[in-house]
Order: C-alpha cells, then sequence, then structure tokens
C-alpha cells in the first residue's frame, strides 16, 4: 500500500469495533483506529512512521459479512464496517502464529538481554502462549558482533523487516535487506558481509531501536538490560507526513 | 485498416503460398524438440532436396498435442487440419526418405497414427485452432489464418466501451486459476481516470505439470499478442509486458520474434494497424519463483524487486505496476480473445456451462496413456478426459486419483469421475480448475507421498514473507514427512489439520491460502491412506 | 535515471561486460532493470560473483543489499561457478510420479552430492527443475542442455560416467575474480 498522503477532504466514517461505535478518517488503517479508540490488537512487524509490511499476520480480525480475514494493518477502514479483533478463532490463530515463530529459530529468553523487553515475549505471554507444542526447526544461525557498537544474532530475527524498512525510509542508507527465500531468509547488510565491514551504515543505531526482539542489541549490555528507545519514529513520521 | 484490407493482406499472404499443395508438418514445439524433433526436420529437408516435390512445402509447426508420440509429423493439404491429412508418431530422421516418397504413394502403414481417435475428434479448438497449423515464426503465416482480424475488427469497428460489452457478454473467466470474470476485470479498468495504464500476460505457468501456457507461446505467439492489443485498446493502456518464466526458452525466442514482426508489420507500436491507436509489448523474464505467478509478486519482478506479493486490496486494476492501473490476465485468457471478437461474446457464451463459457486447455501427464495438450469444452465428464481422450490407464493398472490445480489444487478420485469440469464443480470437490495441469495417478501412488510432494514445493517456493506459509508449510512437511514414513501418531494428524486450517486462513497470498488444499483433499476422499501409515504402515 | 550520474568502470578488460552493460543501457539504466541484468551477467558469465554484482549495482545505482536480496530470492541465479557438465533432473509433478525422486537418490549415492551442488572437482553439478516441460518423457533429465527421457538410475549414472573429462574450461567458467 502506498504511503498515506494527506488528502484535502478526507472523509470521516464511522462504524463499529468490537460493539463499539467509533468514527475515523478514511484514509486510517484498522488498526490505526483501534490503537486511537485503545482496542489492544497484536502485532508485531506494524510501526508507526514505517511503510505497511503485512507478514506478520497477528493482527488479523474478522470483517462482518467477508469470509476471510483481513490484516487490520493493511486495510483501510470504510463506512459501516463492522470489525471484530478478539474472537476465539483470532486468539487460536494468534496463539499458534506465535509458536510457529518460536519454533522457526531459537529464542531462548532466560539468556537473551532484551529479556522483559521484547515485544515477542510480550506478545506470548498477552496472548497465553505458555508451551511451544510445535517442533522446533533446529537451524542454528551465525551471530555477528563485527559491529563496534551493535550485535546481530539471526536466532532471534522473525524477518519482520522493521531493520530493512527503518534504515531504508528514515535513514536512507538501505545497508539492510533480505536474503534468501521462505524459512531460510535472513537479513544482511550490504553483501551479506560482516556488520562491521559495511560502507553504507551510518551506525545510527535506528534498526536496533526498532528491533522487535532481541536480534538486534547493543553490545556490552548483558541479560535482560537492552531496552528499546523508538521516541525518534512518530516525530518523524509526523514530519514526513506534513512534509 | 479495416477488415476488408486485413482481407487483401491475407490473400496476398496465401496467393504467396498458391503452388502448395501439400504440407508437411513437423511439430516443433519443446516436448517433440525434446524427444527429437529437430533432426527429422533437418532429413526431411534433406531428403526434399535429393527427392524434389514442388507441390510440397515443409514447415516446423506448434503442438499438435499428443506430445507422448513425438516427434509427430503431418502430411495435410494447405489450410487443413490434422483430421484431413495423415499424422506420424515416433518419427525418426531414418523414416525420411520414406515418408517422402509416400507423398506419390500410399501412406506409410507401419508409422501411422489415426487421427479419427477420440483424442482428436472430442477436442474442440478456440485457444488451440492454429496450434499445429501454422508456422509461429511467420507473421505471413498468422494472418493468412486469421491472425488480428479480431484486433482490426476492434480498432475500425467498435468502441472500447463496445469492446468490453462483447467481452462480458462472452462470460470467459480468467484461465489463471482463479475465474474472475474477464470482462468486469477490464470494465474495472477501464473506469479507472484515463493516464497511464499497462497490459500485463501472466506467462510464468509455475505449476509443475502444467504447459499449456508454453504451448500457445511457442506454437501462435501472435494470437496472445492480439488479445494484448485488444485488451489495451478495449482499457485505455499503451504499454504491455509479457511476464514468461526464464525456463521456457523456446517460449521466449517465439514470442521476441513475434513482437519484433508484428511491430514491423504495424501490428505493435505507435499507429496499430493505421490507427491512432498505440501500444507495444515488451518481454519480461522470471527468474525460477513460483510465487511469481501471484498477480502482486510478479508486479513486483517487473520492476526488479523481489518477488513478494503486498496485501490486496489495492488491487492492480487500481495500483498496479509503478502505483498504476494494470489489467494482468493469463495467456490462455488473452488468447481466447481474438476469437470472440472475430466470432461474437454470443458464439462464445454458447459453449461450455453456466457458469463456464468456452473451452478449457488441459495439460494431460502422469499415468495415461495419451500424455499432452487437449482443448475440451468446458462441461466435459472428467471421465472422458481421461477414459477417452487420454485414452486410460497404461499397463492395466486401475486408475486412483486425477489431480488438477497443481500445488492450490486437490485429488479427485474416481468416484466423482462423472463431474463435468467447470470452475464451480472442481471447487465444490474439494479441488480448483487451476491453469489445467491434470495429473492422473494410478493404484501404485500413495496419497500421503503426493501431499508431501506438493508441501515441499509450497515450502520452497514460500517467498518468506508471512509467517503462517514460511514457518506453517515447512511445519506441515515435516508432519507430513513422519505420517509418511509411518512414524507418526494421532496428535501429529490433528495438529496437521490444525496448520492447514491456520495456513489457508491467514496466510497473505494465494500461495499459502492454498497450500494446505492437497492435504486437505487427500485426507477427504483418502483418509485411509493416512490412517494406515499412523498404525505403522510403512509402504511408501 | 539520472543521466548525470557517472557509470562505473567495466570492472576488467573481459568482453563479456560490454554485452552487461547493452543490456543495462537499453533499459536506460533504470532500477527495475535489475532483474534483466542480472540474467545478461549469468548468460556471460555462467554464475554471479561478488565483483558483477558491485558492478550492476553501480551502474544502477542500488543499494548492495538489494542487489544481493534479489539475486540470492530467484533460484535460477547462482552464486557458485557451475560444473563443467550439468544434469538436471525434472521434479515436476509427472516425473515425480514416474519416479525422479529415485534418480535424485542414485545421484546423491553415485557422487555425493545433493541437488545445487558440484562435485568437488569442479566436474558435475547436479540441478533439480521444476517441470522442464517433457512431462510425456518422464522421468525427464538434462544433460548439459539434452533432454533425455524415460531414463532409469543406471542408464543416468552410466551417461554421466562417461561425460568426456577433463576438457578445456568454458567460457561460462571463469575464474572467480576478486578485485573491486
Ligand atoms: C502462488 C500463485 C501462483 C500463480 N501462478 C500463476 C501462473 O503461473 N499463471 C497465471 O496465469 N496465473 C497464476 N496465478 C494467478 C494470478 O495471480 C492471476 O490471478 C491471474 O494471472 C489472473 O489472470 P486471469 O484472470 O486471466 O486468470 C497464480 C496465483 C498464485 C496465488
Ligand atoms: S533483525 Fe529485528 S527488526 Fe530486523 S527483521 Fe529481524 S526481528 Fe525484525
Ligand atoms: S503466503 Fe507464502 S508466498 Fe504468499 S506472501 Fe506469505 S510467505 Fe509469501
Ligand atoms: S501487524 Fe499486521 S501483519 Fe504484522
Amino acid at each position: 500500500m502506498p504511503p498515506a498522503t494527506p488528502q484535502p477532504n478526507v472523509r470521516v466514517v464511522t462504524l463499529r469495533i468490537d460493539g463499539r461505535d467509533v468514527s475515523a478518517r478514511e484514509d486510517e488503517t484498522i488498526l490505526e483506529v483501534c490503537r486511537e479508540n485503545r482496542i489492544e490488537v497484536p502485532s508485531l512487524c506494524q510501526l508507526d512512521g514505517l511503510s505497511v509490511w503485512g507478514g506478520c499476520r497477528l493482527c488479523m480480525v474478522e470483517l462482518a459479512g467477508q469470509g476471510r480475514l483481513f490484516a487490520a494493518c493493511a486495510t483501510r477502514v470504510a463506512e459501516g464496517m463492522e470489525v471484530s479483533t478478539n474472537t476465539e478463532r483470532l486468539r487460536h490463530y494468534r496463539r499458534l502464529i506465535l509458536e510457529l515463530l518460536f519454533a522457526e529459530r531459537n529464542h531462548v529468553c532466560s539468556v537473551c538481554v532484551s529479556n522483559g523487553h521484547c515485544e515477542l515475549q510480550a506478545l506470548a505471554q498477552r496472548c497465553g502462549v505458555d508451551h511451544v507444542r510445535l517442533p522446533y526447526r533446529q537451524a542454528r544461525y551465525p551471530v555477528d558482533s563485527s559491529h563496534e557498537m551493535f550485535r546481530l544474532d539471526h536466532n532471534r530475527c522473525v524477518l519482520c523487516t522493521r531493520c530493512v524498512r527503518v534504515c531504508d525510509e528514515i535513514e536512507g542508507a538501505h545497508t539492510w535487506d533480505v536474503m534468501g527465500r521462505g524459512s531460510d531468509c535472513l537479513v544482511i547488510t550490504d553483501m551479506a558481509q560482516p556488520w562491521g565491514a559495511s560502507g553504507t551504515c551510518t551506525s545510527c543505531g535506528k534498526c536496533v531501536q526498532v528491533c522487535p526482539t532481541g536480534a538486534l542489541v547493543k553490545q556490552g549490555t548483558s541479560v535482560g538490560e537492552m531496552v528499546k528507545d523508538q521516541h525518534f519514529l512518530p516525530i518523524l513520521a509526523r514530519r514526513r507526513h506534513l512534509a | 485498416m479495416n477488415l476488408d484490407d486485413l482481407d487483401d493482406l491475407a490473400s496476398e499472404f496465401r496467393n504467396a503460398e498458391r503452388d502448395v499443395e501439400r504440407e508437411l508438418r513437423v511439430c516443433m514445439a519443446a516436448s517433440c524438440q525434446s524427444s527429437g524433433a529437430r533432426p527429422v526436420f533437418d532429413s526431411l529437408e534433406a531428403q526434399l532436396k535429393t527427392d524434389p516435390h514442388p507441390g510440397c512445402r515443409l514447415k516446423g509447426v506448434g503442438c499438435m498435442g499428443l506430445c507422448s508420440a513425438g516427434p509427430l509429423v503431418a502430411i495435410t493439404p494447405p489450410e487443413a487440419g490434422i483430421e484431413e491429412g495423415l499424422l506420424y508418431r515416433e518419427v525418426k530422421p531414418e523414416d525420411a526418405p520414406e515418408l517422402v516418397a509416400s507423398l506419390d504413394g500410399p501412406p506409410v502403414e507401419h508409422l501411422r497414427c489415426p487421427t479419427d481417435q477420440p483424442f482428436f475428434a472430442r477436442q474442440q479448438r478456440i485457444v488451440l485452432e492454429q496450434c499445429g497449423r501454422i508456422d509461429p515464426d511467420s507473421f505471413e503465416d498468422a494472418v493468412a489464418h486469421g491472425g488480428y482480424a479480431g484486433l482490426v475488427r476492434a480498432l475500425s469497428e467498435l468502441t472500447p466501451a463496445e469492446v468490453l460489452r462483447e467481452l462480458t457478454a462472452s462470460g470467459l473467466r480468467g484461465r489463471g486459476g482463479g475465474g474472475y470474470p474477464t470482462g468486469l476485470k477490464w470494465s474495472t479498468i477501464a473506469k479507472m481516470p484515463a493516464g497511464q495504464k499497462y497490459v500485463i500476460c501472466n506467462a510464468d505457468e509455475g505449476d509443475p505439470g502444467a504447459f499449456m501456457d508454453r504451448a500457445v507461446l511457442e506454437s501462435d505467439p501472435h494470437r496472445v499478442l492480439e488479445g494484448m492489443a485488444i485488451a489495451a485498446y478495449a482499457v485505455g493502456a499503451n504499454k504491455g509486458y509479457v511476464y514468461v518464466r526464464a525456463e521456457y526458452p523456446l517460449a521466449v525466442e517465439r514470442l521476441t520474434t513475434a513482437i519484433r514482426k508484428a511491430r514491423r508489420a504495424g501490428f505493435l507500436g505507435g499507429r496499430v494497424a493505421d490507427t491512432q491507436f498505440a501500444f507495444d509489448i515488451e518481454i519480461r523474464l522470471g527468474a525460477g519463483a513460483f510465487v511469481c505467478g501471484e498477480e502482486t509478486a510478479l508486479m513486483a519482478s517487473i520492476q526488479g524487486l523481489r518477488g513478494q506479493p503486498r496485501p490486496r486490496p489495492p488491487y492492480p486494476a487500481e495500483s498496479g505496476l509503478w502505483g498504476c492501473p494494470t489489467l494482468i490476465n493469463n495467456v490462455e485468457t488473452f488468447a481466447n480473445v481474438p476469437a470472440i471478437l472475430r466470432r461474437g461474446g454470443d458464439w462464445f457464451a454458447s459453449i461450455g456451462t453456466q457458469g463456464s463459457k468456452g473451452t478449457k486447455v488441459f495439460a494431460l501427464a502422469g499415468a495415461i496413456v495419451n500424455t499432452g495438450l487437449i482443448e475440451v469444452p468446458m462441461g466435459t465428464r472428467l471421465r472422458d478426459i481421461i477414459e477417452v481422450i487420454g485414452g486410460g490407464i497404461p499397463g492395466g493398472r486401475a486408475f486412483k486419483a486425477v489431480q488438477t490445480g497443481g500445488p492450490s489444487g486437490g485429488c479427485i478420485p474416481a468416484e466423482h469421475l462423472d463431474t463435468p469440469v467447470d470452475y464451480d464443480s472442481l471447487k465444490s470437490l474439494g479441488a480448483i480448475m487451476g491453469s489445467g495441469g491434470m495429473i492422473v495417478m494410478d493404484e501404485t501412488s500413495s496419497m500421503v507421498d503426493v501431499a508431501r510432494f506438493f508441501m515441499e514445493f509450497c515450502m520452497t517456493e514460500s517467498c518468506g514473507k508471512c509467517v503462517p506459509c514460511r514457518a506453517g508449510t515447512w511445519q506441515m512437511h515435516a508432519l507430513l514427512d513422519k505420517i509418511a514414513k509411518a512414524e507418526a501418531c494421532r496428535a501429529d494428524l490433528e495438529l496437521l489439520e490444525t496448520l492447514c486450517d491456520l495456513v489457508s486462513a491467514t496466510s497473505l497470498c494465494g500461495l499459502g491460502q492454498t497450500a494446505p488444499n492437497p492435504v486437505l483433499s487427500t485426507l477427504r476422499y483418502f483418509r485411509d491412506e493416512y490412517e494406515a501409515k499412523l498404525q505403522g504402515d510403512p509402504t511408501p | 535515471m539520472s543521466l548525470e550520474r557517472a557509470k562505473p568502470p567495466l570492472p576488467d578488460e573481459d568482453k563479456r561486460w560490454k554485452l552487461v552493460n547493452a543490456t543495462m543501457r537499453r533499459n536506460g539504466y533504470a532500477d527495475h532493470a535489475l532483474i534483466e541484468t542480472l540474467h545478461s551477467v549469468q548468460d556471460a558469465f555462467g554464475f554471479l560473483d561478488e565483483t558483477s554484482l558491485h558492478f550492476v549495482a553501480a551502474s544502477l545505482d542500488l543499494p548492495l543489499s538489494k542487489v544481493y536480496g534479489v539475486a540470492t530470492f530467484y533460484h535460477l541465479f547462482t552464486l557458485k561457478p557451475k560444473g563443467r557438465h550439468s544434469c538436471v533432473v525434472c521434479t515436476g509433478t509427472a516425473c515425480y510420479i514416474k519416479g525422479a525422486n529415485a534418480l535424485v537418490e542414485g545421484l546423491r549415492e553415485r557422487y555425493a552430492i545433493n541437488p545445487g551442488e558440484t562435485t568437488e572437482d569442479g566436474h558435475l553439478s547436479v540441478l533439480t527443475a521444476r517441470c522442464v516441460g517433457a512431462c510425456g518423457l518422464a522421468p525427464a533429465v538434462v544433460i548439459d542442455g539434452e533432454v533425455l527421457g524415460r531414463l532409469d538410475t543406471p542408464d543416468l549414472i552410466e551417461r554421466l560416467d562417461t561425460l568426456p573429462d577433463p576438457e578445456p574450461t568454458p567460457a561460462s567458467h571463469r575464474p572467480p575474480t576478486t578485485s573491486h
């Protein structure tokens, strides 16, 4: 979806979310309207100020009269829409998706510097994932500590591409991208060289701050110490919006 | 240019050939080439030099359909179909003297392939009308056989709105798998404000076991270009792309030639057929990614990006290539259009069933006597396709299932063989029409194994963007593997079904949404095979 | 598509870079020509090495990571040199039904390589393809571009074992260059 451009005459629509009547600008997404109204919808890949990705599928919601589900982060509101964000079916799917993520790589929270400040962990707690029924994929990935300030641990990456998008859309460096396909996808810097050798990285650290997990962290932090600071994002987003 | 001018041109091309009494046609499509058609052609050519037959023209043509009997050679009067001539099967270069000698005498009986058999007699050809009759590299041959008449009629006699009306009346539905009404799709794009618009032909044909689109591109490329140009006129586009998979070098080569010749003849470019209408076409190559058949991934690939789908809406009709309104149709969909414009939407709508009009091309493969390409009216029963046209199962084995729709489709068992083939009835059986691949399986195939095969396909083709498909196909494949090896317990089967539901409901694009279909359909009809595996039956 | 931007110099004297440049020029050095350009690099050199990816990225003014991401997304692109001979086993549905897996297994046993790999001496690459379009001849194998149908494992191995070797390094087998 192209980034929302401010329109001179955006209409206001009314819709129902979980039985509540709410109003919204018609260029807003369902997820944005939920946030404004303090209706909590789990999300992982979406981040205010970055383009829509639609990959994690945690924000799926039901729309009355529609057989299929919709990603709230990628769906615009419409007049008269009836949205359900928290049905038993959706909760079941969300738990399974989180289990799939845990089983795909290797997230050992007890030794992670992001322990306690990790969005994946928080989502698991909120959605009631207390154990993972699925077998682990057991693929081992390297840890890249070559950068003097930051560290990348592929084993904790959920491939949300927030780092790729912030680096391209906000910092303008496009150091990051994704290589490969399927579960073998890896985030890479430049030509998949060690991060420390990157000729394009400005060491701004934005990727580290937006990473939802302990995949991107500051060097020298110990277990549970890595707290992320994303305050630059909404400000930048607003500035971009007005420009 | 109007239809009379085109007619004059066509007669001129036919006149240039008026000394030809007979054509010696050699199939030069990919399948016959891989069984050795090129040396056959060369030795026929050499033989005609030593034993000249002035009234006979040697011609390389496209697919004649019966690929399993290739290399195929037909001797026919000009302008005639193979039913009116002689067809020879499994021809070898050393047969050339005998074949050439037979031009003045009786047919070569030991090579003959009867053309009154149901394989030929039961077909109805619209899309494949000229396949195997014309020389795909010859613009003149295409025009002499009615090529571009649909386009010229549209440009000289109809407004874009009238073309849309004709299309809507025809009831044509997309042949790429989804079956979306083509007239409706075109109208949506036509309604978008004037400006840059694109037309894309989806020739990615990624289903393993499907080769309909390739055959059309290799045998009659001008028909596809003509269909695209008509579409462009109707929706107001001036630029088109054909996205072809790079695994089809011959199709790419013939398409390139066709575009060049159509351009030179003024049927593509700044003033199409001497009118104000401008339209040109470029080829873009895929690079081995099944997901690039999905329309948003395909557009990303044309733009030089990783072929990853994006959420829809917005649909390509609204925001497609570089954000412009874009029409995407399948090769076969476009190939139907010239005939509709030539003969009218009502004529087309008189063929087929209530909800599915016209014909469908199928690629028959697997455990079946006649492997190859067929075109039948919608509504033909599966049994007729497999037992009558396809000639049944070889080796005296029993039929077990037919797989339609490739990795997004399902397996249909013997008890449903009397189902008429159309979009809706196949869907109700848990399979889909898909693009037209039909793989027949006999009693020796294990359905758990088939399900595992397709899941492996989806797993390696998953683009990796969304979690349910990326991680879910891996899990489902692992479970199927465990079941196939008879190492699974009942809880594994339940988990498999749970994941099927998750992946189809929450995946971002059609690949993930339909990846569970082969599992679901084999579970529906062949659950006993899964059960046997749970009981520890290790036979493959 | 800025006309001002200076184009990078060709990596070396090799004439094949001219072909690559021609593809980019034909597309006006637009960023969307990336896949077409990678095709032409692979056609010319047989595979995509670091030098060529750097060159393409600089010429089209694209980030390195993006070029690498695209090159690794598409299975037809290969970043490693191929063997002197190639054997592609079709694993499309029809070939699968008719026993393509046994062929792959047989090759694994005989040469100790998986699909996508090359023997250590650079003699043979084994690949798989999703449908080479010879479903009527299933199971089909393509050896050095020639399609062979209805082979069983012993036949196939015999054919591969009798492929000529050693032979002069073909044009598509450029030793990887490291200068950049
Ligand atoms: C994973 C996936 C693969 C697809 N592959 C093809 C393909 O190879 N050829 C094709 O024509 N359509 C393919 N489609 C369907 C296209 O997305 C699209 O619907 C179609 O090209 C529209 O054309 P039609 O309306 O003429 O059918 C695929 C869809 C999905 C989800
Ligand atoms: S490194 Fe972090 S931000 Fe980047 S894709 Fe992985 S989890 Fe997302
Ligand atoms: S469903 Fe699969 S192929 Fe489609 S976007 Fe998701 S991961 Fe990619
Ligand atoms: S937040 Fe909507 S798909 Fe990730």
